[in-house]
Protein backbone atom coordinates (compact mmCIF):
# COMPACT_ATOMS: atom_id res chain seq x y z
CA UNK A 1 0.00 0.00 0.00
CA UNK A 2 2.94 2.31 1.15
CA UNK A 3 4.46 1.64 -3.04
CA UNK A 4 0.75 2.35 -4.70
CA UNK A 5 0.55 5.96 -2.15
CA UNK A 6 3.93 6.57 -3.81
CA UNK A 7 2.34 6.31 -7.02
CA UNK A 8 -0.74 8.18 -6.49
CA UNK A 9 1.76 10.83 -4.92
CA UNK A 10 3.88 11.24 -7.70
CA UNK A 11 0.73 11.35 -10.07
CA UNK A 12 -1.15 13.85 -8.13
CA UNK A 13 1.14 16.16 -6.83
CA UNK A 14 1.86 18.86 -9.55
CA UNK A 15 -2.47 18.64 -9.78
CA UNK A 16 -2.71 18.96 -5.79
CA UNK A 17 -0.33 22.16 -6.69
CA UNK A 18 -2.00 23.62 -9.21
CA UNK A 19 -5.51 23.05 -7.62
CA UNK A 20 -4.17 25.16 -4.63
CA UNK A 21 -2.95 28.25 -6.26
CA UNK A 22 -6.61 28.51 -7.76
CA UNK A 23 -7.76 29.46 -5.14
CA UNK A 24 -4.56 31.32 -3.44
CA UNK A 25 -4.26 35.53 -3.54
CA UNK A 26 -1.32 37.38 -5.32
CA UNK A 27 -0.09 38.30 -1.84
CA UNK A 28 0.37 34.80 -0.37
CA UNK A 29 1.13 33.52 -3.64
CA UNK A 30 3.94 35.34 -4.21
CA UNK A 31 6.11 35.10 -0.89
CA UNK A 32 8.43 32.77 -1.41
CA UNK A 33 8.62 32.53 3.17
CA UNK A 34 5.08 31.36 2.83
CA UNK A 35 4.30 27.43 3.33
CA UNK A 36 2.69 27.25 -0.13
CA UNK A 37 0.18 24.23 0.94
CA UNK A 38 -1.55 26.15 3.00
CA UNK A 39 -3.36 29.26 2.88
CA UNK A 40 -2.07 32.64 4.87
CA UNK A 41 -4.66 34.20 3.09
CA UNK A 42 -8.36 33.52 3.02
CA UNK A 43 -8.46 31.29 -0.08
CA UNK A 44 -10.49 33.53 -3.00
CA UNK A 45 -12.76 32.56 -6.40
CA UNK A 46 -11.42 35.87 -7.96
CA UNK A 47 -8.91 34.40 -10.17
CA UNK A 48 -11.95 32.05 -11.77
CA UNK A 49 -13.73 35.42 -12.28
CA UNK A 50 -10.96 36.96 -13.94
CA UNK A 51 -10.36 33.30 -16.21
CA UNK A 52 -13.81 33.81 -17.27
CA UNK A 53 -14.27 38.06 -17.70
CA UNK A 54 -11.07 39.38 -18.54
CA UNK A 55 -9.51 36.56 -20.72
CA UNK A 56 -10.48 34.87 -24.08
CA UNK A 57 -11.01 31.71 -21.87
CA UNK A 58 -15.07 31.27 -22.96
CA UNK A 59 -13.54 31.65 -26.60
CA UNK A 60 -11.14 28.94 -26.09
CA UNK A 61 -13.44 26.72 -24.87
CA UNK A 62 -16.06 27.14 -27.03
CA UNK A 63 -14.00 26.52 -29.72
CA UNK A 64 -12.83 23.22 -28.13
CA UNK A 65 -16.27 22.27 -27.79
CA UNK A 66 -17.61 23.40 -31.50
CA UNK A 67 -14.11 21.13 -32.73
CA UNK A 68 -14.98 17.99 -30.27
CA UNK A 69 -18.77 17.95 -30.98
CA UNK A 70 -17.16 17.49 -35.20
CA UNK A 71 -14.47 15.44 -34.93
CA UNK A 72 -16.50 13.03 -32.61
CA UNK A 73 -18.87 12.88 -35.53
CA UNK A 74 -16.79 12.38 -38.13
CA UNK A 75 -15.16 9.80 -36.30
CA UNK A 76 -17.76 7.83 -35.22
CA UNK A 77 -18.94 8.15 -39.07
CA UNK A 78 -15.89 6.66 -40.30
CA UNK A 79 -14.45 4.42 -37.72
CA UNK A 80 -17.59 2.13 -36.47
CA UNK A 81 -17.91 0.96 -40.08
CA UNK A 82 -14.10 0.18 -40.42
CA UNK A 83 -14.45 -1.50 -37.30
CA UNK A 84 -17.22 -3.92 -37.73
CA UNK A 85 -15.61 -4.58 -41.22
CA UNK A 86 -12.39 -5.38 -39.55
CA UNK A 87 -14.11 -7.49 -37.10
CA UNK A 88 -16.19 -9.39 -39.44
CA UNK A 89 -15.94 -9.24 -43.03
CA UNK A 90 -12.56 -8.91 -44.71
CA UNK A 91 -11.19 -12.25 -42.73
CA UNK A 92 -8.17 -12.34 -40.49
CA UNK A 93 -5.90 -10.07 -41.48
CA UNK A 94 -8.67 -7.69 -40.48
CA UNK A 95 -8.98 -9.15 -36.87
CA UNK A 96 -5.20 -9.14 -36.52
CA UNK A 97 -4.86 -5.82 -37.67
CA UNK A 98 -5.27 -3.85 -34.03
CA UNK A 99 -2.02 -2.88 -33.01
CA UNK A 100 -1.17 -2.07 -36.61
CA UNK A 101 -4.26 0.36 -36.35
CA UNK A 102 -2.89 2.13 -33.16
CA UNK A 103 0.72 2.65 -35.24
CA UNK A 104 -1.08 4.77 -36.36
CA UNK A 105 -2.29 7.05 -34.24
CA UNK A 106 1.30 7.12 -32.61
CA UNK A 107 2.46 8.98 -36.19
CA UNK A 108 3.83 11.51 -34.34
CA UNK A 109 2.46 14.84 -35.76
CA UNK A 110 5.51 16.42 -35.59
CA UNK A 111 6.44 14.27 -38.57
CA UNK A 112 3.30 15.85 -40.37
CA UNK A 113 2.79 19.08 -39.50
CA UNK A 114 4.61 21.04 -41.70
CA UNK A 115 2.83 19.19 -45.04
CA UNK A 116 -0.34 19.54 -43.25
CA UNK A 117 0.05 23.37 -42.77
CA UNK A 118 0.96 23.47 -46.42
CA UNK A 119 -2.56 21.12 -47.11
CA UNK A 120 -4.89 23.27 -44.93
CA UNK A 121 -3.16 26.60 -46.45
CA UNK A 122 -4.01 25.19 -49.93
CA UNK A 123 -7.66 24.25 -49.08
CA UNK A 124 -7.75 28.19 -47.49
CA UNK A 125 -8.97 26.74 -44.08
CA UNK A 126 -5.83 28.08 -42.35
CA UNK A 127 -6.37 29.74 -39.20
CA UNK A 128 -9.97 28.84 -38.69
CA UNK A 129 -11.08 26.39 -36.39
CA UNK A 130 -12.11 24.14 -39.54
CA UNK A 131 -8.41 23.24 -40.32
CA UNK A 132 -8.81 21.37 -36.62
CA UNK A 133 -11.72 19.87 -37.96
CA UNK A 134 -10.50 18.13 -40.48
CA UNK A 135 -6.88 17.27 -39.30
CA UNK A 136 -7.81 15.65 -36.12
CA UNK A 137 -9.83 12.67 -36.89
CA UNK A 138 -6.39 11.47 -38.36
CA UNK A 139 -5.50 11.16 -34.93
CA UNK A 140 -9.23 10.45 -33.26
CA UNK A 141 -10.04 7.25 -36.53
CA UNK A 142 -7.26 5.21 -36.12
CA UNK A 143 -7.93 5.44 -31.72
CA UNK A 144 -11.43 4.85 -31.77
CA UNK A 145 -11.28 1.85 -34.75
CA UNK A 146 -8.53 -0.03 -32.69
CA UNK A 147 -10.75 0.43 -29.22
CA UNK A 148 -13.84 -0.27 -31.52
CA UNK A 149 -12.55 -3.50 -33.26
CA UNK A 150 -11.91 -4.88 -29.76
CA UNK A 151 -15.32 -4.68 -28.50
CA UNK A 152 -17.03 -6.08 -31.98
CA UNK A 153 -14.73 -8.80 -31.37
CA UNK A 154 -16.16 -9.36 -27.88
CA UNK A 155 -19.60 -9.33 -28.96
CA UNK A 156 -20.47 -13.25 -30.00
CA UNK A 157 -21.21 -13.60 -34.10
CA UNK A 158 -23.89 -16.24 -32.83
CA UNK A 159 -26.53 -12.87 -32.77
CA UNK A 160 -25.99 -11.52 -36.03
CA UNK A 161 -25.88 -15.13 -37.55
CA UNK A 162 -29.65 -15.73 -35.79
CA UNK A 163 -30.87 -11.83 -37.06
CA UNK A 164 -28.99 -13.65 -41.01
CA UNK A 165 -31.07 -16.41 -40.64
CA UNK A 166 -34.56 -14.70 -39.32
CA UNK A 167 -33.95 -12.91 -43.19
CA UNK A 168 -31.68 -9.78 -42.30
CA UNK A 169 -29.03 -8.38 -44.61
CA UNK A 170 -25.33 -8.12 -43.75
CA UNK A 171 -26.06 -4.73 -43.20
CA UNK A 172 -29.17 -4.86 -41.16
CA UNK A 173 -27.64 -7.19 -38.89
CA UNK A 174 -24.90 -4.50 -38.30
CA UNK A 175 -27.08 -2.10 -37.56
CA UNK A 176 -30.04 -3.51 -35.44
CA UNK A 177 -28.09 -6.51 -33.92
CA UNK A 178 -24.04 -5.68 -33.55
CA UNK A 179 -24.58 -2.01 -33.53
CA UNK A 180 -26.62 -1.83 -29.98
CA UNK A 181 -24.90 -4.46 -28.60
CA UNK A 182 -21.36 -2.10 -29.07
CA UNK A 183 -22.84 1.18 -27.59
CA UNK A 184 -20.78 1.14 -24.31
CA UNK A 185 -17.93 0.62 -26.72
CA UNK A 186 -19.40 3.87 -29.11
CA UNK A 187 -19.66 5.86 -25.69
CA UNK A 188 -16.01 5.26 -24.90
CA UNK A 189 -15.20 5.70 -28.41
CA UNK A 190 -16.54 9.66 -28.10
CA UNK A 191 -15.40 10.50 -24.41
CA UNK A 192 -11.80 9.85 -26.39
CA UNK A 193 -12.70 11.61 -29.69
CA UNK A 194 -13.57 14.59 -27.59
CA UNK A 195 -10.95 14.03 -25.61
CA UNK A 196 -8.14 13.85 -28.07
CA UNK A 197 -8.94 16.62 -30.17
CA UNK A 198 -8.79 18.63 -26.94
CA UNK A 199 -5.58 17.55 -26.02
CA UNK A 200 -3.93 18.37 -29.29
CA UNK A 201 -1.15 21.14 -28.83
CA UNK A 202 1.16 20.92 -32.21
CA UNK A 203 -1.75 21.54 -34.44
CA UNK A 204 -3.39 24.19 -33.04
CA UNK A 205 -0.49 26.23 -32.50
CA UNK A 206 0.90 25.81 -35.96
CA UNK A 207 -2.45 26.10 -37.69
CA UNK A 208 -3.96 28.85 -35.92
CA UNK A 209 -2.88 31.93 -34.88
CA UNK A 210 -5.74 34.11 -34.70
CA UNK A 211 -7.47 34.50 -31.19
CA UNK A 212 -11.50 33.78 -32.27
CA UNK A 213 -10.28 30.23 -33.72
CA UNK A 214 -7.91 29.43 -30.74
CA UNK A 215 -8.41 26.10 -28.73
CA UNK A 216 -8.04 25.56 -25.25
CA UNK A 217 -4.78 23.73 -25.43
CA UNK A 218 -3.27 26.08 -27.74
CA UNK A 219 -4.72 29.24 -26.58
CA UNK A 220 -4.23 29.01 -22.56
CA UNK A 221 -0.41 28.73 -22.88
CA UNK A 222 -0.21 31.28 -25.67
CA UNK A 223 -2.55 33.90 -24.88
CA UNK A 224 -2.57 33.80 -20.51
CA UNK A 225 1.13 34.20 -20.61
CA UNK A 226 1.61 38.12 -21.73
CA UNK A 227 5.24 38.43 -22.55
CA UNK A 228 6.76 37.89 -19.21
CA UNK A 229 3.31 38.45 -17.19
CA UNK A 230 2.65 34.94 -15.72
CA UNK A 231 -1.56 34.87 -14.72
CA UNK A 232 -0.79 31.76 -12.90
CA UNK A 233 -3.46 31.28 -10.72
CA UNK A 234 -6.04 31.77 -13.63
CA UNK A 235 -3.72 29.49 -15.66
CA UNK A 236 -4.23 27.03 -13.07
CA UNK A 237 -7.73 27.41 -12.90
CA UNK A 238 -7.97 27.13 -16.77
CA UNK A 239 -5.55 23.59 -16.68
CA UNK A 240 -8.01 22.32 -13.63
CA UNK A 241 -10.87 22.90 -15.24
CA UNK A 242 -10.09 21.16 -18.14
CA UNK A 243 -8.16 18.50 -16.60
CA UNK A 244 -10.24 17.40 -13.45
CA UNK A 245 -13.38 15.94 -15.97
CA UNK A 246 -11.08 14.34 -17.82
CA UNK A 247 -8.90 12.49 -15.59
CA UNK A 248 -12.63 11.64 -13.92
CA UNK A 249 -14.19 10.36 -17.36
CA UNK A 250 -10.40 8.28 -17.88
CA UNK A 251 -10.45 7.28 -14.84
CA UNK A 252 -14.21 5.01 -15.10
CA UNK A 253 -12.55 3.97 -18.47
CA UNK A 254 -9.47 2.34 -17.36
CA UNK A 255 -10.35 -1.22 -17.29
CA UNK A 256 -12.21 -0.62 -20.58
CA UNK A 257 -8.92 0.66 -22.05
CA UNK A 258 -6.63 -2.68 -20.20
CA UNK A 259 -8.88 -5.09 -22.16
CA UNK A 260 -8.42 -3.03 -25.61
CA UNK A 261 -5.04 -3.76 -25.08
CA UNK A 262 -5.46 -7.10 -23.87
CA UNK A 263 -7.43 -8.27 -26.68
CA UNK A 264 -4.08 -8.51 -28.58
CA UNK A 265 -2.21 -10.34 -26.22
CA UNK A 266 -5.38 -12.47 -25.65
CA UNK A 267 -5.38 -13.15 -29.51
CA UNK A 268 -1.83 -14.54 -29.36
CA UNK A 269 -2.13 -16.87 -26.69
CA UNK A 270 -4.77 -18.66 -28.14
CA UNK A 271 -3.26 -18.49 -31.88
CA UNK A 272 -0.27 -19.77 -30.90
CA UNK B 1 -34.35 -16.80 -47.95
CA UNK B 2 -37.58 -15.11 -48.31
CA UNK B 3 -35.87 -11.03 -48.88
CA UNK B 4 -34.77 -11.46 -51.78
CA UNK B 5 -37.50 -9.59 -53.91
CA UNK B 6 -37.12 -8.33 -57.71
CA UNK B 7 -35.76 -4.61 -58.26
CA UNK B 8 -33.77 -2.23 -56.89
CA UNK B 9 -34.36 -3.59 -53.12
CA UNK B 10 -32.59 -6.78 -54.33
CA UNK B 11 -29.67 -4.72 -55.85
CA UNK B 12 -29.31 -3.03 -52.21
CA UNK B 13 -29.50 -6.49 -50.71
CA UNK B 14 -26.79 -8.03 -52.94
CA UNK B 15 -24.40 -5.85 -51.83
CA UNK B 16 -25.31 -5.57 -48.19
CA UNK B 17 -24.83 -9.11 -48.41
CA UNK B 18 -21.70 -9.91 -49.86
CA UNK B 19 -19.43 -9.86 -47.27
CA UNK B 20 -16.05 -8.84 -48.33
CA UNK B 21 -17.56 -6.32 -50.96
CA UNK B 22 -19.76 -4.54 -47.84
CA UNK B 23 -16.44 -4.80 -45.95
CA UNK B 24 -14.31 -3.16 -48.37
CA UNK B 25 -17.19 -0.83 -48.74
CA UNK B 26 -17.39 0.03 -44.75
CA UNK B 27 -13.42 0.61 -44.59
CA UNK B 28 -12.98 2.37 -47.48
CA UNK B 29 -13.63 5.94 -46.00
CA UNK B 30 -11.70 5.85 -43.45
CA UNK B 31 -9.26 4.43 -45.17
CA UNK B 32 -9.25 6.95 -48.15
CA UNK B 33 -9.52 9.77 -45.10
CA UNK B 34 -6.56 8.17 -43.52
CA UNK B 35 -4.40 8.16 -47.16
CA UNK B 36 -5.26 11.51 -47.48
CA UNK B 37 -4.07 13.16 -44.37
CA UNK B 38 -1.33 10.98 -43.11
CA UNK B 39 0.34 9.15 -46.11
CA UNK B 40 -0.37 11.98 -48.89
CA UNK B 41 1.75 14.40 -46.21
CA UNK B 42 3.95 11.96 -45.17
CA UNK B 43 5.37 11.89 -49.09
CA UNK B 44 4.71 15.54 -48.92
CA UNK B 45 6.90 15.85 -46.33
CA UNK B 46 9.81 14.00 -48.38
CA UNK B 47 9.09 15.78 -51.28
CA UNK B 48 9.75 18.63 -48.87
CA UNK B 49 12.90 17.97 -47.82
CA UNK B 50 14.70 17.92 -51.08
CA UNK B 51 13.38 20.81 -52.13
CA UNK B 52 13.65 24.57 -51.67
CA UNK B 53 10.32 25.55 -50.59
CA UNK B 54 9.97 28.53 -47.95
CA UNK B 55 6.56 29.60 -46.07
CA UNK B 56 7.12 32.78 -48.71
CA UNK B 57 7.36 30.41 -51.37
CA UNK B 58 5.64 27.43 -50.50
CA UNK B 59 5.57 25.55 -53.79
CA UNK B 60 8.02 22.76 -54.48
CA UNK B 61 9.41 22.83 -57.74
CA UNK B 62 13.17 22.78 -57.07
CA UNK B 63 15.09 19.75 -56.73
CA UNK B 64 18.13 20.54 -54.24
CA UNK B 65 19.01 16.79 -53.07
CA UNK B 66 20.87 16.41 -49.74
CA UNK B 67 21.12 19.92 -49.69
CA UNK B 68 18.77 20.54 -46.38
CA UNK B 69 20.11 17.69 -44.87
CA UNK B 70 23.78 18.26 -45.29
CA UNK B 71 23.10 22.09 -44.14
CA UNK B 72 21.33 21.05 -40.92
CA UNK B 73 23.61 18.24 -39.57
CA UNK B 74 26.19 20.73 -39.84
CA UNK B 75 24.56 22.70 -37.24
CA UNK B 76 25.52 22.63 -33.39
CA UNK B 77 21.93 22.98 -32.30
CA UNK B 78 20.75 19.96 -34.59
CA UNK B 79 23.40 17.94 -32.96
CA UNK B 80 22.41 18.97 -29.61
CA UNK B 81 19.23 18.04 -30.34
CA UNK B 82 19.53 15.27 -31.10
CA UNK B 83 21.47 14.31 -28.40
CA UNK B 84 18.81 15.55 -26.16
CA UNK B 85 16.49 13.60 -27.82
CA UNK B 86 18.16 10.43 -28.06
CA UNK B 87 19.02 10.46 -23.85
CA UNK B 88 15.88 11.97 -23.11
CA UNK B 89 13.83 8.89 -25.25
CA UNK B 90 15.75 6.65 -23.80
CA UNK B 91 15.64 7.87 -20.17
CA UNK B 92 12.70 7.77 -20.24
CA UNK B 93 11.86 4.79 -21.57
CA UNK B 94 14.30 3.42 -18.89
CA UNK B 95 12.51 4.70 -15.93
CA UNK B 96 8.77 4.36 -17.30
CA UNK B 97 9.50 -0.17 -17.96
CA UNK B 98 10.38 0.14 -14.35
CA UNK B 99 7.84 2.13 -12.84
CA UNK B 100 4.95 0.39 -15.00
CA UNK B 101 5.41 -2.67 -14.42
CA UNK B 102 5.52 -2.00 -10.91
CA UNK B 103 2.56 -0.38 -10.54
CA UNK B 104 0.62 -2.79 -13.31
CA UNK B 105 1.78 -5.41 -10.29
CA UNK B 106 0.34 -3.23 -7.50
CA UNK B 107 -2.99 -2.46 -10.05
CA UNK B 108 -3.83 -6.27 -11.12
CA UNK B 109 -5.60 -6.96 -7.09
CA UNK B 110 -8.25 -5.66 -5.96
CA UNK B 111 -8.53 -3.12 -3.45
CA UNK B 112 -10.88 -0.54 -1.71
CA UNK B 113 -11.23 2.18 -3.28
CA UNK B 114 -9.73 1.47 -6.32
CA UNK B 115 -11.67 3.59 -8.95
CA UNK B 116 -10.43 7.00 -7.13
CA UNK B 117 -7.27 5.54 -7.31
CA UNK B 118 -7.23 4.93 -11.04
CA UNK B 119 -8.47 8.37 -11.36
CA UNK B 120 -5.87 9.95 -9.69
CA UNK B 121 -3.03 7.59 -11.41
CA UNK B 122 -4.17 8.19 -15.05
CA UNK B 123 -4.72 12.16 -14.36
CA UNK B 124 -1.62 12.99 -16.20
CA UNK B 125 -2.28 11.14 -19.01
CA UNK B 126 -6.16 12.86 -19.39
CA UNK B 127 -4.52 16.29 -19.22
CA UNK B 128 -3.94 18.09 -22.24
CA UNK B 129 -0.37 17.82 -23.01
CA UNK B 130 0.41 21.69 -23.00
CA UNK B 131 -1.88 22.56 -20.00
CA UNK B 132 0.12 19.47 -18.24
CA UNK B 133 3.15 21.09 -19.22
CA UNK B 134 1.68 24.97 -17.90
CA UNK B 135 1.15 23.18 -14.26
CA UNK B 136 4.68 21.88 -14.47
CA UNK B 137 6.25 24.81 -15.27
CA UNK B 138 4.40 26.75 -12.25
CA UNK B 139 5.55 23.48 -10.08
CA UNK B 140 8.92 24.23 -10.83
CA UNK B 141 8.97 27.93 -10.98
CA UNK B 142 11.92 29.75 -10.79
CA UNK B 143 11.13 31.36 -7.61
CA UNK B 144 8.40 29.92 -6.16
CA UNK B 145 8.53 26.20 -6.52
CA UNK B 146 6.88 24.42 -3.76
CA UNK B 147 10.07 21.47 -4.59
CA UNK B 148 12.08 24.33 -3.82
CA UNK B 149 10.42 24.58 -0.46
CA UNK B 150 10.14 21.58 0.56
CA UNK B 151 13.92 21.27 -0.39
CA UNK B 152 14.31 24.36 1.94
CA UNK B 153 12.33 23.09 4.49
CA UNK B 154 14.40 19.69 5.00
CA UNK B 155 17.32 22.22 4.79
CA UNK B 156 18.52 20.39 1.75
CA UNK B 157 18.53 24.08 -0.27
CA UNK B 158 20.00 27.11 1.04
CA UNK B 159 23.21 29.26 2.00
CA UNK B 160 25.56 26.20 3.47
CA UNK B 161 23.20 23.23 2.62
CA UNK B 162 23.75 20.19 0.56
CA UNK B 163 22.17 21.38 -2.67
CA UNK B 164 24.26 24.79 -3.23
CA UNK B 165 24.40 28.46 -1.69
CA UNK B 166 21.39 29.94 -3.95
CA UNK B 167 18.00 29.57 -2.57
CA UNK B 168 16.07 27.54 -5.85
CA UNK B 169 17.37 25.13 -8.34
CA UNK B 170 16.44 26.81 -11.76
CA UNK B 171 15.21 23.83 -12.99
CA UNK B 172 14.36 25.21 -16.59
CA UNK B 173 17.74 28.00 -16.46
CA UNK B 174 20.28 25.13 -17.05
CA UNK B 175 21.33 22.40 -19.36
CA UNK B 176 21.26 19.17 -16.99
CA UNK B 177 18.49 19.85 -14.40
CA UNK B 178 16.72 21.40 -18.01
CA UNK B 179 16.71 17.91 -19.34
CA UNK B 180 16.36 16.10 -16.07
CA UNK B 181 13.11 18.40 -15.87
CA UNK B 182 11.69 17.30 -19.13
CA UNK B 183 12.09 13.66 -18.34
CA UNK B 184 10.72 13.48 -15.09
CA UNK B 185 7.15 15.35 -17.04
CA UNK B 186 7.88 12.66 -19.63
CA UNK B 187 7.81 10.02 -17.22
CA UNK B 188 4.60 11.10 -15.61
CA UNK B 189 2.66 12.41 -18.15
CA UNK B 190 3.33 8.74 -20.00
CA UNK B 191 3.30 6.32 -17.24
CA UNK B 192 -0.08 6.19 -17.04
CA UNK B 193 -0.17 4.81 -20.89
CA UNK B 194 2.46 2.70 -20.37
CA UNK B 195 1.28 1.01 -17.10
CA UNK B 196 -2.44 0.23 -18.96
CA UNK B 197 -0.62 -1.57 -21.73
CA UNK B 198 1.57 -3.62 -19.24
CA UNK B 199 -1.12 -4.47 -17.07
CA UNK B 200 -2.86 -5.52 -20.06
CA UNK B 201 -0.11 -8.24 -20.46
CA UNK B 202 -0.37 -9.08 -16.52
CA UNK B 203 -3.49 -9.49 -16.05
CA UNK B 204 -3.75 -12.39 -18.89
CA UNK B 205 -1.44 -14.44 -17.44
CA UNK B 206 -3.29 -17.45 -16.04
CA UNK B 207 -3.94 -17.34 -12.59
CA UNK B 208 -2.97 -20.51 -11.77
CA UNK B 209 0.72 -20.24 -12.71
CA UNK B 210 1.24 -17.83 -9.66
CA UNK B 211 -0.77 -19.97 -7.32
CA UNK B 212 1.51 -22.80 -7.98
CA UNK B 213 4.07 -20.81 -7.42
CA UNK B 214 3.35 -20.07 -4.47
CA UNK B 215 2.78 -23.63 -3.76
CA UNK B 216 6.09 -24.51 -4.42
CA UNK B 217 7.50 -22.36 -1.85
CA UNK B 218 8.48 -19.53 -4.78
CA UNK B 219 9.32 -16.34 -3.02
CA UNK B 220 8.34 -12.55 -5.04
CA UNK B 221 11.61 -11.65 -6.67
CA UNK B 222 11.73 -15.40 -7.70
CA UNK B 223 7.98 -15.32 -9.11
CA UNK B 224 9.03 -12.04 -10.62
CA UNK B 225 12.22 -12.67 -12.91
CA UNK B 226 10.95 -16.49 -13.36
CA UNK B 227 7.21 -15.93 -14.44
CA UNK B 228 6.07 -12.47 -14.61
CA UNK B 229 9.05 -10.93 -16.68
CA UNK B 230 9.27 -13.84 -19.10
CA UNK B 231 5.78 -13.67 -19.76
CA UNK B 232 5.66 -10.15 -20.20
CA UNK B 233 8.53 -9.50 -22.19
CA UNK B 234 6.22 -9.04 -25.68
CA UNK B 235 3.93 -6.77 -24.05
CA UNK B 236 6.42 -4.81 -22.30
CA UNK B 237 8.62 -4.55 -25.89
CA UNK B 238 4.90 -3.03 -27.28
CA UNK B 239 5.03 -0.45 -24.26
CA UNK B 240 8.31 0.61 -24.77
CA UNK B 241 7.59 1.08 -28.48
CA UNK B 242 4.47 3.20 -27.88
CA UNK B 243 5.97 5.21 -25.29
CA UNK B 244 9.26 5.55 -27.15
CA UNK B 245 7.56 7.26 -30.09
CA UNK B 246 4.92 9.32 -27.93
CA UNK B 247 8.14 10.89 -26.13
CA UNK B 248 10.46 11.01 -29.23
CA UNK B 249 7.94 13.01 -31.28
CA UNK B 250 6.63 15.55 -28.55
CA UNK B 251 7.59 19.18 -29.19
CA UNK B 252 4.87 20.24 -26.90
CA UNK B 253 6.57 19.76 -23.74
CA UNK B 254 10.05 21.90 -24.30
CA UNK B 255 8.36 24.20 -26.42
CA UNK B 256 6.40 25.06 -23.03
CA UNK B 257 8.79 24.58 -20.72
CA UNK B 258 12.60 25.27 -21.12
CA UNK B 259 12.19 26.30 -25.01
CA UNK B 260 15.12 24.29 -25.96
CA UNK B 261 17.28 26.92 -23.57
CA UNK B 262 19.40 27.88 -22.11
CA UNK B 263 20.90 28.76 -25.33
CA UNK B 264 19.94 25.14 -27.39
CA UNK B 265 21.54 22.91 -24.71
CA UNK B 266 17.93 21.45 -23.99
CA UNK B 267 16.81 21.82 -27.68
CA UNK B 268 15.14 18.15 -29.07
CA UNK B 269 14.43 17.65 -32.71
CA UNK B 270 10.99 18.01 -32.95
CA UNK B 271 11.18 21.80 -31.77
CA UNK B 272 14.12 22.25 -33.56
CA UNK B 273 12.00 21.46 -36.73
CA UNK B 274 8.99 24.15 -35.92
CA UNK B 275 11.64 26.89 -35.03
CA UNK B 276 13.24 26.27 -38.31
CA UNK B 277 10.05 25.30 -40.51
CA UNK B 278 7.43 27.29 -39.33
CA UNK B 279 8.68 30.21 -37.54
CA UNK B 280 11.85 30.78 -39.13
CA UNK B 281 9.97 29.75 -42.35
CA UNK B 282 12.29 27.45 -43.93
CA UNK B 283 9.85 24.76 -44.57
CA UNK B 284 11.85 22.36 -46.49
CA UNK B 285 14.84 22.23 -43.82
CA UNK B 286 12.12 22.08 -41.02
CA UNK B 287 10.93 18.90 -43.07
CA UNK B 288 14.46 17.74 -43.45
CA UNK B 289 14.36 18.15 -39.48
CA UNK B 290 11.23 15.99 -38.67
CA UNK B 291 12.13 13.52 -41.09
CA UNK B 292 14.89 12.06 -38.54
CA UNK B 293 11.85 10.96 -36.42
CA UNK B 294 11.19 8.34 -39.43
CA UNK B 295 13.50 5.67 -37.92
CA UNK B 296 11.92 5.65 -34.88
CA UNK B 297 8.61 5.20 -36.50
CA UNK B 298 9.96 2.89 -38.81
CA UNK B 299 11.37 0.04 -35.70
CA UNK B 300 7.76 1.15 -34.27
CA UNK B 301 5.37 -0.26 -37.59
CA UNK B 302 7.87 -3.27 -37.72
CA UNK B 303 7.73 -4.40 -34.55
CA UNK B 304 4.15 -3.81 -33.95
CA UNK B 305 3.23 -5.54 -37.44
CA UNK B 306 5.66 -8.42 -36.40
CA UNK B 307 3.56 -8.57 -32.80
CA UNK B 308 0.01 -8.47 -34.86
CA UNK B 309 0.73 -11.25 -37.37
CA UNK B 310 3.44 -13.61 -35.80
CA UNK B 311 1.18 -16.23 -35.05
CA UNK B 312 0.09 -16.80 -38.52
CA UNK B 313 4.21 -17.25 -39.06
CA UNK B 314 4.53 -20.18 -36.64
Amino acid sequence: MLALGMFVLFAAFPALWMVITVFKSNVDLYNPNHNPFIFNSPPTLQNVEFLFTSTNFTVFLWNSLFIGVFVVGITLLLSVPAAYSLSRLVGRWGERSSIAIFLVYLIPPTLLFIPLYQIVSVLKVANTVWSLILVYPTITIPFCTWLLLGFFKSVPREFEEAALIDGCSRFGAFLRVALPLALPGIATCIVFAFALSLSDYIYAAVFVSTTAARTVSAGVPTELIRGDIYYWQSLMAAAAIVAIPLAVAYGLLFDRLVKGFQGDTADDKTAA
Amino acid sequence: MKRQRPGTLSMHAGVADRDGLLGALMLAPAVIYIFILVAVPFFLAIALSVSDATVGDPRIHHFVGMRNFIRIIHESAFLVGLRNSIIITLVTLLLILVLATAESELLARDFRGKRLVQMFLILPWAMPVSLAAIDWLWFLDSEFSPVDWLLRTAHLLGPGTLLGPANHLYYFGREWLGIGSIITMNVWRLLPFATIIVLAGRTSIPRDIFEQAEIDGAGFFRTLFRITLPALLPILVVASMFTALLVFGDMTVVALSTRGGPGYTTQVLPYWAYLKGIEGGALSEGAAIALFLFPVLLAGAILALRFAYRADSR
